[in-house]
């Protein structure tokens, strides 16, 4: 599904390398975890994946299901299956929420040569999705992201995934700003997404997120590489000692 | 003071290409205001009000040649229901307008009403005058005295239909004066409508009205002939609880000046005074407003956006002044621009003065470029580049356009800048 050979990334602005040379494979049907110290490089390589500007790549490459990633615009991207749950979403003023999902799933569908959906059928599906996320009729209707709580708007991170039925899903941190009951209704809609064609790539800080979405394989970065690999029980073991015993023992 | 020798004879050379109307009832008032111009003389390039924009064009003797242009779609409010008086450079249309008759309001021509007592005398020129206190409008003095027509609308009632007036554009060297006189009775409620470009240059002023209690709701277009110049007043009297909601979309145009004078004299009205203008290269649009509150518990909006791009020239010179003892003063006013590169640029006066001390007034101006953070998160969801920096714009206007209270007529709005902002993209 996403390959990722030898990913060397630096900040545009600085001459700072944050990526040193990533590998990483992530199979269709499979949920792969990311953790790691801050500043090692995770969002980063969200960032580079999804088509953020303000980073250059030095060297490897990233595809999706064959395609080169680094070479498309982020619509692109988006349009070839990739999907990006922000850290941070952002508020959008003046733009409304289903407006906004009518005119992104309508111009991926574009983009793929496939019909538009009608308000219609749009309509009915939005409603279904939403209700699944405990996201009111008023949440939709208000502009995107705009005086929602942290907990809304990664719902409304989730919704979008779930509208756009993207291929192979990066959720960035999503874990952060959320209590106990929002992690676990978030979480829910991330499982009920878990399929057979479907790849996911969790980056987080903590274990406690991977309790509830359970990973098949852990990374752990530092300083932009991937230096150890394993099962759920490498999420356990940071989370009982921390990363300066795996670095360690890396080093 | 008496006036520069240049102004003195910029003023006279351009009366001497017009021709003082008779005007029955009006005659007085023309002529006052004739010696009102001649007393203020016409606006110069050294004027502190013409700071940001160039008056020349619109006061040299002749309209600049403007040339004809075919927007290819159909004109805005066409699909509503409305009573059509239609203006060609200037020039009634009676072929093209309907009937004036609608229950609930009269209509007649400003030069058809030729009887020597008539209601719109006490208001011809008058709102103008109190307009031209503390600062002068020269343009609107001159059109006072020498407006060729204009309707003279009084509404008793609430007509069943919006009243719409349409200028067209059809001479390349028109010269067009309109002025227009609304009344609303007490408890009345009317919508007004305005498009069209005019003329090559278009000079019309509108004096409105507005007795306790009654409402009037105003949208206008300017068409969107590239080369036309329009310079507008707009004179508005609110008595108690009235209500004055004004919109104007203004789309193209290498020179317009919208100016807005509103005076809130009876406690408890509302005045909303809203802007929406997107232009591309060669264009300049000047908003000017002066709200005054002279009543108690008052409140007035100022909400005025501006799109340009390619060099284009947005100002905005906004002032609410509150009277000693117009306490309970609701005033906002925002004014921003959207540049879309560089060369564009927007120029902006926001002033309050207040002599009463309790009162709640607010005013922001600001200018920026399009939310790179906003833009990637559309994109990372699959809208393309130029749909997500439409989306957004639309977006940047809409605080403007909501202060349309008619849902039909927003929509309309809405659905004209889209179209030009794709006609416009990259």
């Amino acid at each position: 599904m996403l390959e990722i050979k030898n990913l060397h990334v630096k900040l545009e602005e600085e001459d700072k390398q944050i990526l040193k040379g990533v590998d990483l494979s992530v199979e269709a049907g499979k949920v792969h975890a990311i953790m790691g110290p801050n500043g090692s490089g995770k969002s980063t390589l969200s960032y580079v994946l999804s088509g953020r500007e303000g980073y250059e790549v030095t060297g490897g490459s990233a595809e999706l299901l064959g395609e080169d990633l680094l070479d498309m615009e982020p619509e692109e991207r988006a349009a070839a299956g990739l999907f990006l749950a922000f850290q941070y979403p952002v508020e959008i003023p003046g733009v409304g929420n289903m407006t906004f999902l009518r005119t992104a799933l309508n111009a991926q569908r574009k983009a793929r040569g496939q019909e538009e959906m009608n308000a219609t059928d749009f309509l009915k599906l939005i409603r279904a999705k939403a209700k699944e996320l405990k996201i009111d009729a008023d949440m939709l209707k208000r502009p995107v992201n705009v005086g929602f709580s942290g907990g809304e708007k990664k719902r409304n991170e989730i919704l979008q995934m779930a509208m756009l039925e993207p291929k192979m899903c990066i959720l960035d941190e999503t874990d952060s700003g959320l209590d106990v009951d929002a992690m676990k209704l978030v979480s829910e809609g991330v499982n009920a997404l878990r399929d057979e064609g479907r790849g996911f790539l969790v980056i987080t800080h903590y274990q406690r997120l991977l309790d509830h979405i359970k990973p098949d394989v852990v990374h752990i970065m530092s300083d932009g590489r991937i230096i150890k690999t394993g099962g759920p029980e490498l999420a356990l073991e940071v989370e009982q000692n921390g990363y300066a015993d795996l670095l360690a023992e890396v080093a | 003071m008496a006036l520069p020798q240049t102004k003195l004879d910029a003023t006279e050379e351009r009366l001497s290409s017009l021709t003082l109307p008779e005007g029955g009832w009006s005659g007085a008032a023309r002529k006052d205001a004739l010696a009102r111009l001649r007393e203020y003389g016409l606006p110069g390039r050294r004027d502190e009000y013409w700071k940001y924009t160039r008056p020349d064009t619109l006061v040299q003797p002749g309209a600049p040649r403007a040339a004809l242009f075919d927007p290819g779609e159909a004109p805005v409010f066409d699909s509503i229901d409305r009573l059509k008086i239609v203006f060609v450079d200037g020039v009634f249309d009676a072929g093209a307008s309907d009937d004036l008759s609608l229950e609930g309001v009269t209509i007649e021509r400003l030069a058809e009403a030729q009887s020597d007592l008539h209601w719109a005398q006490s208001l011809y020129g008058v709102l103008e005058v109190k307009g031209q206190d503390p600062v002068q409008r020269p343009l609107a003095a001159l059109n006072t005295a020498y407006a060729t027509d204009g309707v003279l609308i009084h509404v008793t009632g609430k007509p069943s239909r919006p009243i719409s007036l349409i200028y067209h554009h059809r001479s390349e060297s028109s010269d067009a004066i309109l002025h227009h006189v609304i009344k609303l009775d007490a408890g009345a409620e009317a919508t007004i409508l305005e498009n069209g470009p005019a003329a090559a240059r278009f000079n019309k002023c509108m004096e409105v009205d507005i007795a306790d209690n009654a409402t009037l709701h105003h949208v206008r277009t300017q068409g969107r002939d590239h080369e036309r110049r329009a310079a507008t007043h707009i004179f508005a009297r609110l008595g108690t609880e009235s209500v004055f909601k004004s919109f104007t979309l203004t789309a193209n145009g290498v020179l317009t000046r919208n100016e807005c004078v509103i005076e809130l004299t009876g406690d408890d009205a509302v005045a909303h005074v809203a802007g929406a203008c997107v232009g591309d290269g060669d264009f300049h649009h000047d908003d000017t407003v002066f709200i005054t509150h002279d009543a108690v518990n008052c409140e007035s909006r100022q909400v005025f956006k501006k799109v340009l791009r390619n060099g284009a020239t947005g100002v905005f010179q906004g002032k609410i002044l509150v009277k000693p003892g117009a306490q309970k003063t609701d005033g906002y006013q925002i004014s921003q621009s959207l540049l879309l590169d560089d060369d564009s640029q927007f120029l902006a006066k926001p002033e309050l003065e207040i002599y009463a001390d309790d009162v709640a007034c607010s005013h922001g101006s600001t200018s920026g470029a399009i939310d790179e953070e906003a833009l990637f998160y559309l994109r990372s969801r699959g809208v393309p580049e130029g749909e997500a920096v439409n989306l957004l714009t639309l977006a940047f206007l809409a605080e403007a356009v909501e202060e349309i209270e008619d849902e039909t007529l927003s929509e309309e709005i809405t659905a004209r800048i889209e179209q030009w902002l794709i006609r416009h993209a990259g």
